[in-house]
């Protein structure tokens, strides 16, 4: 089962980094996941998020109006593996 | 009773306002042959003192506020909101403005949330009044630059200012003023991610980089125009401009105020050295407020948002109140 994750925030400097670290973590744990980046304000408004950069994995929200590291998103999605 | 005032004053002026640190640069300068009560050399003077205060200052601001702001994610404002009703929602929208975090750059999307969310107009601009003016870094910051009484005034006024200009665009009944797009958003509430205290710890380490980083121009300019202004500028032509005497300073400190976009980091020390030649107290909070409360960038965000109409609303009641409270404290501390 691929996993699904949003990188969910309207172009900051920020979400890009967020992105970045992401797909470095993905390619760490060689998961199966499919990376979406959110950038149209109604879409995040209406997955019910109001910080950015948030990173969302199949509708849970893991990290909130904060850029992770790679390792803590290593972290994050180990159990998703 | 004395005892607690010297310790206040010596927090106050030491540890706050570290005045050991002027006068050890003072020091320093004229060791190396610089006079500074010269014009330069007080500006030079001036100039590393107050870079240096601020940012150590800010530092420990930012880390310890993101801490506690940790707590309070929007996500969160917007439920605990969505429970109040009245005035009262309107009062505690501008006490979480102080509080929770936000840069220019989730205005929108929180503007979004909130209103889709049913939050009443008048609340959520309570909010977006109170966001960018009030904060508790700008609280203790002030407490150092103009000691305790003007920094609790400032935020208590700042409070007011959102709670009444909220509460009157409530009453304007303006909600179709909101752009189409954003009331059909829909309502979702969402579980926010379980924080240890090393993640509270480490979201504030981040927010102190990156703030450091955001707002370290807008330091050394203002830095660098409150030395200017602190040596090189007449203290008439001030108090003939800007003096609490003058009917027009206040408007004339708004008007420059608002299109303005500066951190309060950067705009308080110009509202020193003005403070210091001569201007009005009540002149310096309007120009205080006006750029901090209203900018040209965040405008053109929240017209994205609401029509015109509101925004011009929204634009005249912020002005207005911002220029009532200039002449309020002008009034005032005159007497």
């Amino acid at each position: 089962m691929s996993v699904n994750i949003k990188v969910i925030g309207e172009g900051c400097d920020r979400c890009d980094t967020l992105f970045n670290n992401t797909i470095e973590a993905v390619a760490e744990l060689q998961l199966d996941a499919e990376i979406e980046k959110i950038e149209n304000l109604i879409e995040i408004v209406k997955l019910g998020v109001l910080s950015a950069p948030s990173l969302m994995v199949d509708g849970k929200l893991l990290v909130s109006g904060q850029v992770a590291s790679t390792e803590k998103i290593i972290k994050l999605l180990k159990k998703y593996q | 009773m004395n005892t607690v005032k010297s310790i206040w004053f010596f927090f106050q002026d030491q540890i706050l306002g570290m005045q050991w640190l002027k006068a050890l640069i003072t020091n320093l300068l004229t060791a190396i042959g610089v006079d500074s009560t010269s014009a330069l050399g007080g500006s030079l003077c001036f100039f590393i003192y107050d870079v240096i205060k601020i940012f150590i200052l800010l530092s420990v601001l930012i880390f310890s506020i993101s801490y506690i702001q940790s707590f309070f994610p929007p996500e969160r404002t917007k439920k605990i909101l969505g429970r109040f009703h009245g005035i009262g929602a309107n009062t505690l929208a501008a006490l979480l403005g102080t509080v929770t975090p936000f840069c220019s750059c989730s205005s929108i999307p929180l503007f979004i949330g909130f209103t889709s969310a049913g939050l009443p107009l008048g609340v959520t601009f309570s909010f977006l009044i109170s966001s960018p003016l009030v904060d508790l870094g700008s609280l203790v910051l002030l407490t150092s630059v103009f000691g305790g009484k003007i920094a609790v005034v400032y935020v208590v006024v700042g409070l007011i200012l959102a709670v009444l200009g909220g509460s009157l665009i409530e009453h304007l009944h303006l909600e179709n003023e909101v752009e189409e797009f954003i009331r059909s958003a829909g309502r979702v509430d969402i579980n926010m991610p379980e924080l240890t205290v090393a993640d509270r710890l480490d979201y504030a380490k981040e927010q102190l980089l990156s703030t450091v980083q955001k707002v370290a121009p807008y330091i050394f300019i203002g830095v660098g125009i409150g030395a200017l202004i602190h040596n090189f500028i007449p203290q008439t032509i001030v108090e003939q401009l800007l003096g609490a005497d003058k009917w027009y300073s206040v408007p004339l400190a708004t008007l420059i105020g608002v299109p303005m976009y500066a951190d309060i980091f950067g705009t308080i020390p110009v509202a020193e050295s003005l403070f210091a030649k001569g201007a009005g107290l009540g002149t310096i909070l309007s120009f205080m407020m006006g750029v901090t409360a209203l900018s040209l960038p965040s405008m053109i965000m929240l017209r994205k948002a609401v029509k015109p109409k509101l925004l011009a609303i929204f634009i005249a009641v912020v002005t207005v109140g911002i220029m009532l409270i200039g002449f309020f404290f002008n009034f005032a501390f005159s007497f």
